[in-house]
């Protein structure tokens, strides 16, 4: 059995973030982080690599300095990383982007017993799109929003999580799961794991490498071969001075919550 | 002469930093109010391998180097100087069994203090010898099979928490230093026992205690390294032991500074925040030269170390600088919080109270002055 | 999907597509708002609108949907459609879209509609926008929503585009990297363009009992067999009670000194307004050292530090203590009978009162404002 982990490393959203005067991003002034979803799913994988003893490899489609990244994972004690970079691929959108992935991961070799696990969605992108995706490329029955996990055999048993509640599934192997904050605490990295971390395999998979497999086409990778552009974007204006409400009484408070429904606070 | 971390040295800082900012800081406060041993928190640092860093990899620790040691001291001492001197008082048992014991005791003991989560201590200090630590009056009287120890110690860092004590006892009281041995003590030897539990002016996590030996019976095998060379183990423990010190004190003024500066910035009085004053600059300038040049002794006397090279001079160099500029700082950040400061809704005032001790333990900044004089040919 | 599916032939594309959701027979109030705006984009393209209903037993819900828009409503029965499954969800919808080819197609971003929409996009091979709070497809509309919601100079921005019809094409905004930026997504070169969206941003029509009464359900053929279903449902479970903290809350409603002349009745206050805001209570350090709230609720320099999307200082001064600990929050709206106080300058909109007053006023105002949406 070999344990599959998709991750992304994206910029810190959660901290400041600056724009460029052209109302972009300004990417290269945020710090990276390695995506929190991703960290539940590393962290399930090496859960059950404690209970078992298998091996875990974790997958990254990135520029090279996502292969600190890959380190930072073997510190915590997976075992392999596999970095997937090339210019052909960048400007991938979610479509594009599980092609790749998928690609990477049958070439690495996928075998009946083995499971895949993906964050449910990275904090850029926001769309929870590309493990489903990377699920239906190879044919895997997908659980996502998964919030527990139980190994029996070869079937996992697995609670999705629904807004009021949750669904116990039954699934075989191999299949791809999509995991949620709330399965579990991502362990730190180890003194041990980190010493031993830079001699771990690490493998990268360039255009060479993957440009023959099957899912691979140039008119279905990158900037050009995705379904979906950006055809704007733009910053949501900053916050203006705050402003006293006149009055004190039900016109007011109207007024308020005038304001907070036309911003779909309420 | 490369001034960079080592990647490894990086994985383990920024490892630490996540650690003490989801672990330790939301109970620093905490700790310090109701003087509560952080359990759970050291249990955390066991499973990770800092507890034990730098034990062999066969006897249950991590096998890294003194760097690694300071580093995660330093990170866990800026939010947390009690969280920071349990770890570096534990390394002053573990290290000084790995590095002096027989094979049969570093496979009792090391693996005890390492995949068996006990805790460490190094009981040197009496009522009557502090800085005198030849002074000693702790007696070992060798009775067949064993040994009798009697007598008290003092200020024992871990004293009411370790299972593993490195005692030094007088085993000949008519050779002066070396008539000194050091003693592997288990807190389940008969005549064992915990005395008074120090209350203390900071560190108030960090479980300090009396130790008292009233005929306490301590296996012949138990003695570490030959009669009369304890003394010259306590020296070498300490000396590594003050790189500790010195980065737990480096970690204060370091959390201070980081305080001040986000505390000043947001401050605002006569129409800007205090920050934009000069005064408050220079002042947060000189704290940070400070912990500059405390980080490059703290690691160069590590980093000799784990060269194998001499480095007590340099190790005495970095306690001092360090456990001043601690002081300095704190004090220093603590004026620049004004009243604020004074009350304990923000740290800084616990970091003070925390900084003092480290000019005083584990040598003090005189004899500090006297070690470093005397490794200049004076 | 069949070899000669082919999702680039934009022309054969038609129709307005809904998938309607729904869970134990109960239709997700998601999908009434997807059918009212997917009634708006239909009557932009004059096209028709029309329901696509998974389900068993599910034939009695297609009126409503009929009542907020559809023309249409495809209603497919089956045991094995019974629970939500992925293959069985995902298998039927992509056999109708290939039977019936929608130019647009719809879900809620619902646990269930993000687990299926992608699925769909990339076995159907079409582009998939998720988590979308506008739609547009008339560019007029598109540039108005720009200067409304965003106060964007639309006069300074070009809307043409050289690598596609920006005007024929279904506009999808989104906020992207945590909110911090908004995208507008196309999906020009593969039909149907897909969509999820937010739960509770599209506006619910005026029901119209008469359309109601006259959409068409059609029962289209549909193959699914238990060996085209991966998964086993073993249980559903409703939870209890659902726990929310300071930190995930979107909405905090915090008390500070200025209900001491009445805790009991402040809190209660805070906690009415709370709850009518979907958020939960949290406290100034004052309030918890007094011993009127746990300390779980303090936020501030030695509390929590929070960022919700709304958060509510009732009698809070604004002390830099406090400050420090929700000073990011999206919108910030403070009550404080004092008009120097310094909470002023940290919130979006203030309310100068006596919240004992202004409160009840609060809950009456925005039970209203709820209401009319």
């Amino acid at each position: 059995m070999k344990l599959f982990v998709t991750v992304k490393q994206v910029p810190d959203t959660s901290g400041k973030v600056s724009v460029k005067p052209d109302g972009t991003l300004d990417r290269a002034s945020m710090q990276t982080v390695i995506n929190p979803d991703d960290l539940n799913a590393v962290e399930a994988a090496l859960q059950l690599k404690d209970a078992c003893g298998c091996k875990v490899v974790a997958f990254t489609m990135g520029p090279p300095p996502a292969e600190g990244m890959l380190r930072e994972l073997m510190a915590m004690g997976v075992d392999e990383g596999v970095l997937i970079t090339a210019r052909e691929f960048g400007g991938s959108d979610t479509y594009a982007t599980s092609q790749i992935l998928a690609a990477a991961i049958d070439t690495y070799g996928l075998e009946a017993d083995d499971i895949v696990f993906s964050g449910r969605q990275a904090i850029d992108g926001d769309t929870a799109q590309v493990g489903p995706q990377i699920a239906e490329k190879l044919h895997l029955p997908q659980v996502s929003y998964v919030g527990a996990i139980e190994k029996n055999g070869d079937a996992l048993t697995v609670r999705r999580l629904l807004e009021d509640g949750y669904m116990t599934v039954k699934v075989r192997t191999p299949c791809l799961l999509t995991c949620v904050k709330e399965l579990n605490t991502p362990r730190y990295m180890n003194i041990r794991e980190i010493l031993c971390a830079y001699e771990k395999p690490l493998t990268v998979y360039d255009y060479d490498a993957l440009k023959d497999h099957p899912l691979i086409d140039a008119e279905t990778i990158g900037l050009k071969g995705s379904p979906t552009n950006i055809y704007k974007s733009f910053t949501p204006p900053p916050k203006g001075a705050g402003r006293i409400l006149e009055g004190s009484d039900r016109s007011t408070t109207d007024e308020l919550a005038g304001i907070l429904a036309a911003k779909h606070l309420i | 002469m490369d001034f960079n971390l080592s990647r490894e040295h990086l994985l383990i800082r920024k490892m630490m930093a996540q650690f003490t900012e989801n672990e330790v800081k939301p109970i620093a406060a905490e700790t310090d109010r109701t003087h509560e041993y952080p359990r759970e928190t050291m249990e955390k640092l066991f499973d990770l391998g800092v507890l034990g860093i730098n034990v062999p990899r066969e006897y249950g620790g991590a096998g890294a180097d003194a760097l690694a040691n300071a580093i995660c001291i330093e990170e866990l001492s800026k939010q947390c100087a009690s969280t920071g001197d349990i770890v570096a008082a534990y390394a002053l048992c573990a290290d000084p069994i790995a590095a002096y014991g027989t094979e049969e005791q570093k496979r009792k003991y090391l693996p005890m203090l390492t995949t068996g989560h006990k805790m460490g201590a190094f009981a040197l200090t009496e009522p009557n010898a502090g800085s005198d630590a030849s002074k000693g009056q702790t007696e070992a009287k060798l009775e067949g099979d064993h040994y009798v120890l009697n007598g008290s110690k003092i200020f024992i860092t871990n004293g009411y928490v370790a299972e593993v004590f490195v005692v030094f006892a007088m085993t000949d009281k008519s050779k002066g230093t070396k008539g000194i041995s050091a003693f592997i003590v288990e807190n389940t030897f008969p005549g064992f026992s915990v005395g008074k539990h120090e209350e203390k002016m900071g560190l108030h996590g960090s479980p300090t205690a009396e130790i008292v030996f009233q005929d306490c019976i301590v296996p012949k095998e138990n003695l570490l390294g030959q009669e009369g060379k304890g003394f010259r183990i306590a020296m070498a423990t300490l000396d590594g032991g003050r790189i500790g010190i010195a980065a737990q004190a480096l970690g204060i003024a370091e959390g201070a500074l980081q305080e001040a500066i986000q505390y000043t910035k947001s401050r605002i009085q006569f129409g800007k925040p205090i920050s934009k004053f000069q005064n408050t600059q220079f002042t947060l300038a000189d704290m940070e030269l400070g912990c500059e040049a405390g980080r490059l002794l703290t690691y160069q006397a590590a980093v000799l170390k784990s060269q194998g090279r001499p480095f007590t001079k340099e190790a005495a160099m970095a306690k001092l600088f360090c456990s001043e500029h601690a002081m300095k700082t704190t004090t220093k950040a603590l004026q620049l919080f004004g009243g604020y400061g004074y009350t304990n809704d923000y740290p800084i005032e616990r970091m003070m109270r925390d900084a003092k001790i480290t000019e005083i333990y584990e040598g003090t900044s005189e004899i500090q002055r006297v070690v470093i004089s005397a490794n200049m040919g004076l | 999907m069949s070899a000669n599916y082919n999702s680039t032939d934009l022309g054969a594309f038609h129709n307005v597509w809904v998938f309607c959701e729904q869970r134990g027979g109960v239709m997700t109030s998601t999908t009434f708002e997807l059918i009212s705006e997917g009634r708006r984009l239909a009557d932009e393209l004059g096209v028709e609108l029309c329901g696509v209903l998974p389900g068993d037993g599910v034939d009695g819900l297609a009126k409503e949907l009929g009542g907020y828009g559809a023309d249409k409503v495809y209603v497919c029965n089956s045991p094995l459609l019974r629970y939500y499954t992925t293959d069985g969800y995902a298998k039927v919808l992509c056999d109708l879209v290939e039977a019936y080819k929608p130019e647009i197609l719809l879900f809620g971003a619902s646990n269930i509609g993000r687990d299926l929409a992608p699925r769909c996009a990339a076995r159907l091979h079409t582009g998939l926008c998720a988590d979308c709070t506008h739609l547009d497809v008339d560019l007029d509309g598109y540039a108005e929503f720009l200067r409304k919601e965003f106060r964007l100079d639309t006069d300074g921005m070009s809307f043409t585009s050289n690598l596609f019809d920006a005007s024929a094409n279904l506009k999808m905004t989104r906020p992207a990297f945590g909110g911090h930026l908004m995208a507008t997504i196309v999906c020009p070169r593969f039909r149907p363009a897909m969509a999820t969206v937010r739960p509770g941003v599209m506006k619910k029509r005026t029901y119209d009992a008469g359309k109601a009464a006259s959409v068409e359900v059609v029962h289209p053929a549909f193959s699914l067999a238990a060996q085209d279903i991966q998964t086993e449902v073993l249980e559903v479970v409703k939870a209890a009670g659902k726990l929310v903290d300071l930190i995930g809350a979107d909405v905090i409603v915090s008390v500070g000194r200025g209900i001491s002349k009445d805790v009991e009745g402040g809190l209660k206050l805070a906690g009415e307004l709370a709850e009518e805001l979907g958020g939960v209570v949290g406290a100034s350090r004052a309030c918890v050292d007094a011993g009127w709230i746990g300390a779980d609720h303090q936020v501030g320099q030695t509390g929590k530090t929070v960022r919700p999307k709304v958060y509510v200082a009732l009698g809070i001064s604004g002390a830099i203590q406090h400050r420090a600990g929700m000073q990011d929050s999206e919108c910030i709206v403070a009550v404080n009978k004092n008009e120097t106080a310094p909470i002023f300058e940290a919130a979006d909109y203030g309310i100068v009162g006596d919240l004992f007053h202004i409160v009840p006023l609060m809950i009456e105002s925005i039970r209203a404002a709820k209401a009319a949406k």
